[in-house]
């Protein structure tokens, strides 16, 4: 190296530690929220007696705060602090970094009061409305741009396979995130998705897996591979290892999404495709945790003194448990069993609280003392973090999977006559109410570890003093630079932007195989006579639906199983969801699914059930939704609902946007005479009335003629 | 349910045939290269977290 040209500049250590702290500061709100949410599942008096603290609302608000607040700022710090470092070069643009730091604040400050208020397009892990999705966008681009613009002004010429998961996570998030979030816009506050059922249902899915995949395991994939070595101060066990690391990984991860399907009638072919890539997966993803755990060869004695290694390793194998895990439920047999039931939950919670949230903290732990030019305030403090931490996951999850389990036993007994064993859904639910309990008390534990964290961070903060720029010094990059015998791989990873393009590819081809049928289902959807559109009145039914939340409980997809179709009644069809956007077939059943509820109790038992769940269930753990029977519903924008949804295709009559109103009032009155007769007053413009509307109408449409059903 | 979407996509046996293949293919050129890939250059990549002054150069 020539090092008469060395050039002087300057890291910023500001931004990562505006990142850092929002992380800590979010992480703690999201577990709060978490933990009230988890209390809510025994104990559905914690909401508070409103709307906006009840369970359907505030859950999408714990999900979006742990992922988007929490782990995506702690992706950004340390993006932030390692990027230029590997690169020999300060992020590109200040002025870019501060936009995205405070965008992506003002985000999530929007999400956290739009979900309480119930605006939101109830597609998982995308609620937030079209508006947020622009901003998301603009904010993401400007991230991409920064980390693009700084290696091309790098001094470094091979770029560290961290940063291969940076750009690859970027590229990807992008795509997922414009495709999913396509939608009509009604108001400033409400949007229909631009696909309906079946459709909607794959790309949500196509997103939702991919999510996981590019947010919350890429990303970090990255920081274990710069921060794991760091901590542990050797190199990472096998840099070649790690190469077939990321390409198989994000080649083989797109692939994977129909795994959340399986029971739908996708074509055998397809889901085998799914279920064989999800086997696959195992491969890169263990490839990547022993890669991690073996870094630390020969320094397992720090892992016992070094709080920091601990929480790593934890990571790192949890990790690898959640990988393991993953493939299996998408075999179908094990789909079975743990699909809408607390096993997923316990499942995602492995890898939130014990992959993301471990090694994040262990980050933390390492990055902290080091911004403020000091070691850390309490170790002891630290390690007893991690053990709660630790305990937290276990408490969490180990009772989930035993609520998992004993729910589908006995969801699937039938007795010796034939018949279901527990044919009130409310037995089981009644079952699982201690594990509830326990699986709160983890969740305690852990944001218990956390809050001392804060207070560990904010001490060694006031007793270091911050540097806000870290100098170094490197050489120029040689402009004229053309070795020969260079080629493939080493050739391409010194080409950013060529490389960017080739990562995109590697994930575009399994988008495009999962979006090719997306795009073609309009047209193929086996069409039934007897399903129409909804009435305005079902219509504003659905949407109070949507804002309250009730698919984070119930889903509206039965399967082809006996114990479903006994207890439910017929499974469902494609051609049943074609005017449903979004689609409501959920992911979880904490109550009873309801695809069939229609016609199945008098208006007055809906009436009954919404204003005190017990009054009609004793002992369901159902919240009372009391005001719905006077909060009034406004239906200014019920046109304008009617000429979003005729542009997408709906084919309502012309011109029945201006008789929507009309057509509303008239249904609701029959609504208030059936109440009436059953001895409940009502005025006809209050939500109640609307939601039992589209409760009675869900799934009736093919009762109607069932001759014509396939 | 999506069975007849698929269906109507013409030569629809071939894509998973393809997709075979470009696997394959990128698999095994990237394991050639991954077996040839100098030591000096693993080394360097290796490296390059670590502090400045630990870091091994890369001749040209």
């Amino acid at each position: 190296m020539n090092d008469a040209t060395l050039e002087r500049f300057h890291y910023d250590n500001k931004i990562v530690k505006f990142f850092g702290a929002a992380t800590i500061i979010w992480g703690l709100v999201g577990m709060l929220v978490g933990l009230i949410a988890a209390i809510q599942l025994f104990w559905p008096e914690a909401n508070m007696g409103n709307p906006y603290t009840t369970f359907g609302r505030i859950r999408p608000l714990h999900t979006n705060a742990v992922i988007f607040a929490f782990v995506g700022n702690a992706i950004f710090a340390g993006v932030y602090y390692s990027m230029p470092r590997l690169l020999k070069t300060p992020m590109w643009n200040t002025a870019l970094s501060w936009f995205h730091f405070w965008g992506w604040q003002l985000i999530i400050l929007s999400a956290a009061l739009t979900l309480p208020l119930g605006i939101t397009t109830s597609k998982e892990y995308a609620e937030l409305e079209w508006p947020i999705d622009i901003a998301i966008a603009l904010v993401w681009v400007a991230f991409g741009a920064n980390m693009i613009g700084t290696l091309i002004k790098r001094r470094e010429r091979h770029m560290y396979v961290a940063i291969w998961f940076y750009l690859g996570s970027f590229v990807t998030v992008a795509i997922l995130h414009i495709f999913n979030s396509l939608e009509l816009p009604v108001s400033f506050f409400k949007s229909y998705s631009a696909y309906a059922g079946v459709q909607d249902a794959l790309v949500q899915w196509w997103y939702g897996h991919n999510a996981v995949a590019f947010f919350l395991t890429t990303p970090f994939l990255g920081l274990m591979y710069y921060f794991l070595p760091k901590a542990a101060n050797r190199p990472v066990y096998s840099y070649k290892l790690s190469i077939v690391h990321f390409w198989s990984l994000i080649f083989i991860y797109m692939w994977a999404g129909p795994h959340h399907l399986l029971y739908t009638a996708l074509p055998e072919w397809a889901q085998v495709l799914g279920t064989i890539f999800s086997v696959m997966l195992i491969a890169p993803s263990w490839g990547g945790m022993v890669n991690g755990l073996l870094t630390l060869r020969g320094a397992w004695d720090k892992v016992r003194q070094e709080p920091v290694l601990k929480f790593m390793v934890v990571a790192v194998t949890a990790y690898g448990m959640a990988t393991f895990e993953g493939p299996m439920l998408s075999l179908k047999n094990v789909n079975a069993i743990a699909h809408y039931t607390d096993w997923i939950v316990g499942h995602v919670h492995i890898g939130g609280l014990g992959w993301n949230g471990f090694l994040t903290f262990g980050m933390l732990y390492w990055m902290w003392p080091r911004l403020f030019k000091t070691s850390i305030y309490s170790t002891k403090l630290a390690n007893t973090h991690f053990w709660l931490g630790t305990l937290g996951i276990i408490f969490y999850a180990l009772p989930l999977y035993v609520s998992g389990l004993t729910q589908f036993l006995m969801l699937k007994e039938f007795n010796e006559a034939g018949r279901l064993a527990y044919p009130n859904f409310l037995e089981t639910v009644i079952q699982i109410v201690p594990m509830y309990m326990l699986r709160a008390v983890g969740g305690a534990l852990y944001l218990t570890g956390a809050i001392i964290m804060a207070y560990n961070m904010w001490m060694t903060a006031k007793q270091g003093s911050f540097q806000a720029t870290e100098e170094d010094q490197a050489p120029a990059l040689a402009r004229a630079y053309n070795p020969s015998g260079e080629f493939w791989h080493r050739a391409w990873e010194r080409k950013p932007v060529f490389f960017t393009i080739l990562a995109t590819i590697a994930v575009a081809i399994g988008g495009v195989v999962e979006i090719i049928p997306t795009i073609l289902v309009k047209s193929n959807v086996p069409t039934i006579s007897s399903v129409k559109p909804y009435t305005p009145l079902e219509l504003e039914g659905r949407d109070l639906y949507i804002a309250n939340g009730c698919v984070g409980c119930h889903s509206q997809m039965i399967r082809p199983f006996r114990s479903e179709t006994e207890r439910y009644g017929e499974y469902s069809k494609a051609g049943e969801f074609v005017y449903d956007r979004p689609f409501l077939w959920g992911s979880k059943r904490t109550g009873p699914d309801l695809h069939r509820i229609g016609g199945k109790y008098p208006d007055s038992w809906h009436y009954h059930h919404m204003v005190d769940p017990t009054s009609m269930s004793p002992g369901s753990l159902m919240p009372s939704y009391p005001w719905m029977t006077t909060n009034e519903l406004d239906i200014t924008d019920l046109p304008a609902k009617i000429r979003t949804l005729q542009k997408l295709g709906v084919p309502y009559p012309q011109g029945f946007d201006a008789q929507a109103n009309a057509d509303y009032e008239a249904q609701a009155a029959k609504v208030v005479s059936n109440l009436k007769d059953a001895g409940v007053e009502v005025a006809p413009n209050t939500e109640i009335v609307a939601l039992i509307a589209y409760l009675q109408r869900l799934g009736t449409d093919i009762k109607k003629t069932s001759a014509s059903t396939n | 349910m999506y069975k007849e979407i698929l269906r109507s996509i013409e030569n629809i046996e071939v894509y998973p045939i393809i997709s075979l293949l470009i696997f394959v293919t990128f698999f095994v050129g990237m394991f050639i290269w991954v077996v040839r890939v100098p030591k000096t250059y693993v080394d360097h990549m290796e490296s390059l977290p670590m502090d400045e002054n630990e870091s091994t150069s890369l001749k040209p």
